[in-house]
């Protein structure tokens, strides 16, 4: 159930990396979700299309970053409502990979036929390790690129000019601009980070296990993401946290359902529910670090 | 003791004012919905393209649109029978947020407050009928209140965002109320996940046999002019906006703004709630699950289609009701996946959302003259 | 800069201006609030752009599109507002925008507090540098942005009002800094609205009014009243009549009271005293001693740790904001964006805000009188002359000084018991400096109570029946007037003395 946790979080962990590079430039991506769900669709199409599943996933990135991209032209050159953006694409997602999937296999929301998923790698060493081993190895390169990811998310935002920049951007525009940093540009370049991450989450929930595509698949975990960022604190490390924290509620939530104690629907409302308290638990010690108005400039 | 034509002409005179008031408030209003008349406009070019590039005419998949949501009297019945929910929800959210609160959830209340008439419906058989009604109506107010209250309790006290709370918790109405009807208030006997038809006494009566038009388009009615009455004329309304637009300033002004929060979602969800009982009473006359296309979302494209006043919501309200009885003939006809209507709702939320993309681009079109 | 032309909206900002400035001097640059002058050093520094006119470096033509084209031709500024990063160091703050690296990717963290520490030797500027900038005082914050921009080359500085948030002791310390600068070579151009200093640290001076040129003149040649001419064009008065004298009457009682910020640090760390009916009490003292927290107590939009509130005798401590408007408290409030209008509501719907349900504007408890209402505001805006195309026009529409009018009408016209006015002409020009002055003077001879807390000393100084001074959250000191002086009142808001 562990190496579940691990596999389950992994979508997450990508959302909130994307949700928190977002907000650290100060926008909010409520859009993740609908970003997800287009990195799931693209990613299975263009691997099927191609007969390979890499090409799938680089796919997802491009969606990912597209929608990531339209979403910072509304909000930051049009100055638009972040959230209402946010909606729109998430909407937009659903509706467009529905009609899509329909378009290529015929089914509203289902593909059908062959899709070449990731596969598994076993690492040397590590899987004969008792119990850890089981947990750690075997899973597909995308559940290892989430470490390296929280990293390198780290490194960036606290050990590089560009970092300091972004952070300054999300806290006081005003600052970064007199300072002599294009704020637009900025916001527009972690949008499309957070967009190609999510993305890349997505990909993993089509390509990752299941290698098919299914309507609306990613299943609030946009939300979910969003939540583990806030959880997180806005550090990447406690997004990860997070995010494993939610990813075992979910492998719960499985096992729970494969022993039948509790009728499924219920059991399906779970991870909502937890969600929920979690946020409500946070309070007041969640204080993001951004200001989130549009910035105008005379 | 006025006599009777006093007090009707005292009436007359009242609603005349009224409706003068209405009047003059539309006609400032409609030259500021100029924006949304051309998102929507840019909306359905973008998409065209869509379509054309995904092998369908556009010309024949709008044109059996609007067939099918104007050309006849039933499609026109189905057209104000799909608006009908979606007024409800629009108005939902359009009250949330004019406290500032975006109430995404307006589905999930939309559900329960469905399933709660249902249930209302279902039991206490020997009403009559001006009772049962208002007491199934009011369950799915309780319902859709209380599933309001939960993010706003939780705003008010603890500051949680209310988008992902709402968000949350329409998942778990459709979790919940997939649950009630599939097991405990199943239908016995059937396959369908549905519960089992309303008592006669609980129906609200069709308006225009042979479509599913009933009454709730009255209510819904009401409801705006309720909602614009409470906004504009009351203290209470007075408040809310007060707290939208500046929770400082209006605190300094001794409001509450704990409380208005709570009122706001509180009273959101309860109107999301109405919207579903309606669609119980007066359509299904039962709970079936899934028989929501998702109209707490067409509820939010609505409202901001609508330029956030009640009038505009009307009229936008009719405009995606068509785009979905226009959509279930264009997709029988022409075969288009019925989705482009989603696709054309997000795309009209998109460029809605962006007023200065259309004022840019309307200068644009300006300037080339 | 030559023939600069600025137009914002409708409001002509600069009209036509020539500014010239020699190298290496102190720089004046004269004027109320609102005449220009921001705007003008904002165009030099690229933060906005001209519509007309050019700007002339060295005699060279200048393109400045963006802070960085001036940054690169030399510029620095510092503003008004510190544009500070919050929660970075004082070092990652100075280095923002040019940030040394290693191997180009990672921020190099050692040469960054190297160089920046040779900077502070360099200019005799001493600060912590690993400090989060959050947590120093106002002085020492702009003490980082004006080493921020000397790390970016700049040799011709501008500071915007850089007095405005230091004591007079403070400001002192800035002028040595400042002809410290002059003769390392650097060229300071010096934005204020006071008299005084524009005096004491200036080589030449340039006077705006109005968003045109008044004159450039040197100070060696000129005084403070030919300056005053200069910038307002005409007389202005600053003596008001005060009828009565006060009276016993203890109309607010505050009785060590204690409070938390934001941050949850204190802020009022026992505060006791009293405000008399006929009486202004001015509490003076540099902004971030606790003024914004104490009126915040005062008015229930702050919980209050210990002690005791008391209006009229009743205890307010814990009364929520409502009550206290119904008690007879009003509140000039010093952010009149923040508190004290809904900048998107009219004029009508911002007049009767507080009052806003109860009779008479609020019928049966749930309906609102819009006719009642309406005739109200109608009387207001007569009464206080508030400029307004219509009572239904936005507030966001008018200028500062109607807008406070506005915030004026509503609190004034309540018939208060109390008033508590925190700075209530910040931003504003002198007319209506003057008019607000004059009404609060006319609210204390009818018989009101007044709290006056203001970082003008010259304010508190015309208007207080008494003086108090706030600093770090205690009240040093309470002193009459007729017995103490500028410059005492300047130690204290220091903290030198104590009583």
């Amino acid at each position: 159930m562990f190496a579940a946790t691990l596999r389950l979080a992994t979508p997450i962990v990508y959302g909130s990396l994307g949700g928190l590079f977002s907000e650290r430039a100060g926008i909010v991506n409520i859009g993740l979700e609908g970003m997800m769900l287009t990195g799931a669709f693209a990613g299975v199409a263009v691997s099927q299309f191609s007969g390979f599943a890499w090409l799938g996933v680089l796919a997802a990135v491009a969606a990912g970053g597209l929608l990531g991209l339209l979403h910072g032209v509304i909000t930051v050159k049009f100055a638009g409502n972040q959230v209402v953006s946010g909606t729109g694409i998430n909407i937009f997602a659903l509706g467009f990979t529905a009609y899509m999937s329909q378009v290529l296999w015929g089914s509203r929301g289902a593909s059908e036929g062959y899709v070449p998923g990731l596969p598994p790698i076993s690492i040397p060493l590590l899987q004969d390790v008792p119990i850890l081993g089981d947990i750690i190895s075997g899973h597909t390169p995308l559940v290892y690129l989430m470490v390296v990811i929280t990293v390198l998310s780290y490194v960036i935002l606290f050990k590089t000019p560009l970092g300091l920049r972004i952070r300054a951007v999300g806290e006081r525009p005003e600052a970064a601009d007199t300072a002599g940093i294009n704020v637009f540009k900025t916001k527009y370049l972690c949008l499309i980070i957070s967009g190609m991450l999510a993305g890349v989450g997505g990909s993993f929930l089509s390509l990752g296990h299941l290698n098919l595509f299914a309507l609306g698949m990613t299943g609030g975990r946009g939300f979910i993401a969003l939540a583990a960022m806030i959880l997180g604190k806005w550090m990447p490390f406690g997004a990860f946290g997070a995010s494993v924290l939610f990813g075992f509620a979910d492998a719960l939530q499985m096992r729970l359902q494969s022993l039948g104690i509790l009728p499924p629907q219920i059991i399906l409302a779970i991870p909502y529910i937890l969600t929920i308290a979690v946020l409500a638990g946070v309070v007041g010690k969640a204080i993001p670090p951004s200001n989130y108005k549009p910035y105008v400039k005379e | 003791m006025q006599n009777l034509s006093e007090r009707l002409g005292t009436l007359v005179r009242l609603l005349r004012g009224l409706l003068l008031r209405l009047l003059a408030d539309l006609r400032g209003a409609l030259p500021k919905m100029l924006p949304q008349v051309v998102a929507i406009l840019l909306a359905f070019l973008v998409g065209a393209v869509v379509l054309a590039v995904t092998g369908y005419s556009p010309l024949d998949a709008y044109g059996a649109m609007l067939f099918g949501a104007f050309g006849d009297a039933s499609g026109l019945g189905q057209t104000f029978t799909q608006a009908t929910p979606i007024i409800f929800t629009a108005l939902a959210f359009l009250f949330a947020y004019k406290c500032g609160l975006f109430n995404i959830g307006a589905e999930g209340q939309f559900l329960v407050g469905a399933f709660a008439a249902a249930l209302v419906g279902i039991s206490f058989g020997g009403l009559p009928a001006f009772v049962h009604i208002p007491l199934s109506l009011l369950g799915g107010v309780v319902a859709g209140a209380f599933w309001g209250f939960v993010p706003a309790i939780l705003k008010a006290r603890l500051g949680t965002h209310e988008v992902i709370t709402t968000m949350m918790l329409s998942y778990v109405a459709l979790y919940v109320t997939g649950y009630f009807v599939n097991y405990p208030f199943k239908e016995p006997g059937g396959w369908t996940a549905q519960t089992v038809v309303i008592s006669p006494s609980a129906e609200l009566p069709r308006i225009l046999e042979p479509t599913q038009l009933s009454a709730s388009i009255f209510v819904a009615l009401l409801l705006a002019g309720l909602t614009y009455y409470t906004l504009q004329r009351t203290t209470i309304g007075y408040e809310i906006r007060a707290i939208g637009l500046n929770p400082s300033a209006a605190e300094a002004g001794g409001i509450s703004v704990g409380k208005g929060i709570i009122l706001a979602l509180v009273i959101s969800g309860a109107m999301a709630g109405l919207g579903g009982a309606g669609e119980v009473l007066g359509v299904h006359r039962r709970f079936i699950e899934g028989f929501s296309p998702g109209y707490g979302w067409d509820g939010l494209a609505v409202a901001l289609v609508g330029g956030l006043n009640p009038v505009g919501i009307l009229l936008a309200s009719v405009l995606f009701g068509a785009l979905r009885s226009g959509g279930m003939t264009m997709t029988r006809v022409s075969h288009v996946p019925l989705d482009i209507a989603t696709i054309l709702q997000a795309l009209v939320i998109l460029f809605v959302a962006a007023p200065k993309l259309v004022q840019y681009l309307m200068k644009r079109g300006r300037s080339k003259r | 800069m030559r023939a600069i032309r600025k137009k914002f909206v409708d409001v002509v900002a600069n009209d036509k201006i020539d500014f010239t400035v020699e190298k290496g001097e102190i720089h004046g640059l004269l004027g109320e609030n609102g005449a220009g002058k921001t705007v003008l050093m904002n165009i030099l520094y690229g933060l906005y752009r001209a519509d007309e006119g050019k700007i002339l470096i060295d005699g060279k033509e200048a393109e400045i599109d963006g802070p960085n084209a001036a940054i690169k031709l030399g510029i620095g500024m510092v503003h008004q507002h510190f544009m500070v990063v919050p929660s970075l160091t004082v070092a990652e703050n100075i280095v923002l925008g040019n940030e040394p690296t290693r191997n180009k990717v990672l921020l190099d963290t050692k040469k960054i507090m190297k160089d920046v520490k040779e900077f502070c030797d360099r200019y005799k500027l001493e600060v912590d540098l690993k400090a989060p900038i959050h947590v120093l005082p106002v002085g020492v914050q702009q003490r980082v942005e004006i080493l921020k921009a000397l790390y970016r080359g700049a040799n011709i500085l501008i500071l915007d009002e850089p007095t405005s948030v230091l004591t007079p002791q403070e400001a002192q310390e800035l002028f040595k800094a400042i002809r410290a600068l002059r003769e390392q070579g650097k060229t300071v151009i010096f934005i204020s609205h006071k008299l005084n200093e524009v005096m004491a640290v200036c080589d030449r001076i340039t006077v705006l009014r109005k968003g045109k040129v008044v004159g450039t003149v040197k100070a060696s040649e000129t005084n403070v009243n030919e300056l005053a001419t200069m910038m307002v064009g005409r007389e202005v008065s600053f003596t008001f009549k005060k009828t009565r004298p006060a009276t016993k009457k203890t109309v607010l009682r505050v009785e060590d009271l204690k409070a938390f910020d934001d941050r949850n640090l204190p802020a009022i760390k026992g505060v006791s005293f009293e405000v008399h009916a006929y009486e202004i009490l001015g509490v003076a003292g540099v902004e971030g001693n606790g003024q914004t927290e104490l009126v915040e107590t005062l008015t229930g939009l702050r919980r209050v740790a210990t002690g005791k509130i008391s209006l009229l005798d009743m205890d307010v401590t814990r009364a929520p904001p409502h009550e206290r408007i119904e008690q007879g408290a009003s509140c000039v409030p010093e952010d009149r964006h923040k508190r004290g209008l809904i900048m998107e509501f009219s004029v009508m719907e911002n007049i009767i805000l507080g009052s806003h349900d109860r009779p008479p504007f609020a019928k049966n408890l749930v309906r609102l009188d819009i006719d009642e209402a309406s005739n109200y505001a109608e009387k207001l805006i007569q009464e206080f002359s508030i400029k307004t195309p219509s009572k239904d026009a936005p507030a966001q529409h008018l200028s500062g000084g109607t807008q406070q009018r506005v915030v004026l009408a509503r609190e004034f016209s309540r018939n208060p018991k109390l008033i508590i006015a925190c700075q209530p002409t910040r931003g504003l020009d002198v007319g209506a400096t003057e008019y607000v002055r004059s009404k609060l003077v006319d609210m204390r001879n009818n018989g009101c109570a007044v709290l006056l807390i203001s970082a003008d000393l010259d304010e508190i100084w015309a208007l207080s029946d008494r003086i108090a001074v706030i600093y770090e959250g205690r009240i040093v000191a309470v002193k009459d007037p007729e017995k103490t002086s500028e410059s005492e009142l300047g130690l204290l808001m220091a903290g030198a003395k104590s009583e």
